[in-house]
């Protein structure tokens, strides 16, 4: 699982039920100026730059200072963000993008076509894995003229124009960048973006204080004053936070499953979950298909079987998500319903499917045994696994629950220490960036999280992947990836529960906070409050 | 002369015996938090949820985990000796900073805790004492047992739904209000409310303690030759109770203030989590949890230095409340 999943997901998730920013939303009331957003975050990002570290944490404040050329809406459509407008030429290979005019840096500098080349073509290379997926296929960045700048792909990429968002490719100044250390710079304690906040005070462990960035390249944008993330670690006290009104905004994981519907009662919140569109996180089981055990399909499909997984998404999230049936979220780009097999709760088959391998229960009533490794991220997913174990049981299949803390869940999920184990790993918004890195035989890499940790090799599957990245046009990328859905869902590399989502809820003074696919990722240029 | 060169040889003595534990205790901690699955790298790449071998190879190699395990201990050890507790790899600050941002704020929390655990166990135990067998001994032992029985994350739990939530009295969380602009005593008085619920939460499993230590340390000194002939010189009973019985009664409480004192640093984890507190408390659970090996061996060997310096603290204590340990000793 890739963290980030969990947290960015729940970041993303939040969401805007008033999309009224939105090209052709209908937000009738106008825009008021002032007022203070009070938040939370959590867990307390350890910086701020978001080139550097791209943990959840670190977007979910980062993302108000540091800004990406596009932004993109609850279809994954991209629109203007520093980027005013694009061209993509005929053959898939040249991106050219046109700078909005006034925009400067928080220090008076000017931002330019340059500070996207060192960005996107010098900076981000280094240091930052997801745009290494673009990056990897770049053959060249360069400025036109100080607002036009070219990427030319050494071969078409359709995900391409996916990837520009602000935790995809975030703009970094040049001036302050360019030829210093980038982990060690003495400013990455003094962020400088492009962006409608700038930091005013960070107390460690207290709080984080954003201001209005007064020289904001939108006219009139930001609305708000100020931003304040408190750090509270304790759920219970982020529940009686966003309760009595001492926070105006609950995101990502920073309230408890079980604590929705009581806050969903309450009148002055509004409750949503979009803005989860680009994570979308999928909640799976790694199998460990080195395992003889598991190698034969009528048993992974056995165990499809054996679980209840809306009694999951009902019971233990809430009625938050969806049950999952094949390895692209339905929020993800080219999701094909039609295609995949489908595992409803049925006991009965599964004991079928395993008389008819000759898996036999033995004299306890047990036809085989498996270990789950749980995941250590609180109450919903501890329950997952004791679901499993019980319901597994049922049909004869006897579960060893195994725990570990988080760093401990890292070493041996990436390390193929585990028979099963739960994960979640996000999607971001194509599947040649979220869904391929699960399943191509290219990416078993001991080690490295959110990669083909089952070790699932599969010829055709490495083959349509290939073809689907470079897919010339909309209509063949679907046909392939459909394929890969209908191939995926039958085969079962993984056990597919849930799409998760995030509860997101604040205080319906504020209007327009979440817009689009980024959710509370978002830069907030648009948010305010209603006095 | 000789006393002055006794004393000498004993404080040196003392000294040489802290630096090897501080030495054992970073060597063997260094081990330990090495055995645990896990490393920062693998951390930060897991909670981003984006990672390739690249990213992981490059944290690796500026936390210089690609070292051998020998070779950091002894770059570790030379940077300790030299007053440096090396550079933390998730908030990239160095250690000493960090801690020292954090350490008056568990101090000011667990001293103000400590304060009040020692006022009311005081006065408590000697009110139990002096009712021994009445009914408000009862009700002070059987009350003392509660709370000392109660978790103190509950405890703190309930204090903010009673008094911050309902009531409305006192801050949710933090130790200051944000941006307030306040200075001075108006900054002090905002600290205050935010120290309150945390101080006097932590502080009650500590009264049940010092209250029943004082009680039946009491219960026993007053049956003793000194006090009747105290009484029998005509003393008044408020004078016999404190100078006689109180202060020869304190001895256990003194020993087990200076141990819990070990605590004063570490100890607080749960509550300044539950009040988001900014303390060291968080900061090294935080550590464990994010594998910043060098965070959490700076908060060790600082706690351990307070620990013995709380030791030294206790010893003279000691001499000031029984005056016949300093001449015998």
């Amino acid at each position: 699982m890739d963290w980030s999943r969990r947290k960015f997901l729940a970041a993303a998730s939040a969401a805007g039920v008033v999309p009224s920013l939105l090209p052709g939303s209908a937000g009738a009331q106008t825009p008021k100026r002032g007022g203070t957003l009070r938040t939370i975050i959590n867990p307390e990002p350890p910086s701020l730059i978001t080139a550097l570290n791209v943990q959840f944490p670190v977007q979910v404040v980062g993302s108000k200072i540091y800004q990406g050329l596009l932004r993109y809406d609850f279809n994954l459509k991209p629109y203007p963000c520093l980027a005013k407008s694009w061209t993509i030429s005929p053959d898939g290979r040249v991106y050219t993008f046109t700078l909005q005019d006034k925009v400067t840096w928080h220090d008076g500098e000017p931002f330019s076509a340059d500070d996207v080349v060192f960005s996107a073509g010098k900076m981000l290379p280094e240091t930052h894995p997801r745009w290494r997926i673009s990056s990897d296929r770049l053959e060249s960045v360069k400025a036109l003229d100080p607002h036009t700048v070219q990427f030319t792909l050494k071969q078409p990429f359709s995900a391409f124009i996916s990837t520009f968002l602000s935790f995809g490719c975030p703009m970094y100044p040049k001036h302050i960048y360019d030829g210093k250390d980038y982990r060690t710079n003495p400013a990455n304690s003094t962020p400088i973006g492009t962006g409608p906040f700038k930091l005013k005070e960070w107390k460690r462990g207290s709080f984080i204080h954003l201001v209005r960035n007064d020289n904001y390249w939108d006219p009139g944008k930001p609305y708000l004053d100020e931003i304040i993330y408190d750090v509270v670690p304790d759920s219970a006290q982020r529940v009686a936070a966003i309760e009595t009104g001492r926070t105006d905004l609950v995101q990502n994981n920073d309230i408890e499953y079980f604590d929705v519907p009581r806050l969903k009662q309450q009148k002055n919140l509004v409750f949503t979950t979009k803005g989860n569109e680009v994570v979308s996180p999928i909640a799976w089981m790694d199998i460990n298909l080195r395992l003889p055990k598991f190698q034969d399909k009528r048993f992974r499909k056995a165990m499809m079987h054996a679980i209840d997984r809306q009694f999951i998404v009902d019971k233990l999230y809430f009625g938050l998500g969806k049950v999952a049936n094949g390895p692209v979220a339905s929020t993800t780009l080219f999701y094909d319903e039609k295609v995949l097999v489908k595992y409803p709760y049925d006991p009965k088959k599964a004991i079928e499917l395993m008389d008819e391998m000759g898996l036999k229960p033995d004299a306890k009533g047990v036809r085989q045994r498996v270990n789950v490794l749980a995941l250590p991220y609180g109450e919903v997913w501890t329950r997952q696994a004791e679901l499993v174990k019980q319901q597994f049981g049922k049909v004869g299949i006897e579960v060893t629950i195994e725990t570990t803390d988080s760093a401990g869940w890292f070493q041996r999920d990436s390390n193929w220490e585990f028979e099963l184990s739960f994960n979640f790993v996000g999607q971001f918004m194509d599947p040649a960036i979220g869904v391929a890195r699960v399943y191509l035989s290219s990416n078993i890499r001991k080690g490295v999280l959110a990669t083909n940790v089952e070790g699932y090799i599969n010829p055709k599957i490495d083959d349509l992947f290939a073809r689907g990245a470079t897919a010339p046009n909309a209509e063949e990328a679907q046909k392939i990836y459909s394929e890969i859905q209908h191939i995926l869902s039958d085969d079962v590399p993984v056990l597919y529960l849930t799409e998760l989502q995030f509860p997101t809820f604040y205080n319906s003074a504020f209007h327009d906070v979440v817009v689009n696919s980024d959710g509370t990722l978002g830069d907030f240029d648009g948010a305010w409050k209603a006095t | 002369m000789t006393g002055v060169l006794a004393r000498v040889a004993f404080v040196s003595r003392r000294l040489v015996k802290a630096i090897v534990v501080i030495f054992a205790i970073i060597v063997l901690n260094f081990f330990l938090v090495r055995m645990t699955p896990g490393d920062p790298a693998l951390v930060i790449a897991g909670e981003a949820g984006a990672a390739d071998q690249k990213f992981m190879d490059d944290l690796r190699h500026e936390f210089g985990l690609d070292q051998p395990l020998w070779k950091q201990l002894a770059v570790y050890l030379g940077h300790v000796a030299q007053g440096d507790l090396g550079f933390s790899y998730r908030q990239r600050l160095p250690v000493t900073q960090l801690i020292a941002d954090r350490l008056p704020q568990t101090l000011l929390l667990t001293g103000t805790a400590m304060a009040i655990a020692l006022a009311l166990g005081i006065a408590f135990g000697t009110m139990a004492a002096m009712y021994a067998g009445r009914m408000a001994d009862t009700m002070i032992t059987v009350l003392a047992l509660l709370v000392f029985a109660t978790p103190s994350f509950w405890l703190g739990l309930m204090a903010i739904l009673l008094f911050s939530v309902k009531l409305d009295w006192l801050p949710l969380f933090g130790m200051a209000t944000v941006d307030s602009g306040l200075h001075g005593l108006a900054l002090a008085a905002d600290i205050g409310r935010h120290l309150i619920l945390p101080a006097v939460t932590l502080g009650l499993f500590f009264v049940a303690i010092y209250a029943r230590l004082t009680r039946a340390a009491m219960l026993e000194v007053r049956e003793l030759d000194f006090v009747r002939t105290a009484r029998a010189k005509g003393l008044g009973e408020r004078r016999v109770v404190v100078r006689h019985i109180l202060r020869n009664a304190l001895l256990p409480v003194v020993s087990y203030a200076g141990l819990q004192a070990g605590y004063l640093v570490g100890g607080a984890v749960l509550i300044e989590t539950v009040f988001a507190w900014p303390g060291i408390g968080r900061l090294a659970y935080e550590a464990v949890v994010g594998r910043d090996y060098t965070v959490l061996l700076g908060v060790l060997i600082i706690t351990s230095i307070m620990v013995i310096a709380f030791n030294a603290l206790t010893d003279i204590v000691y001499v000031l409340v029984d005056p016949r340990i300093g001449s015998t000793g």
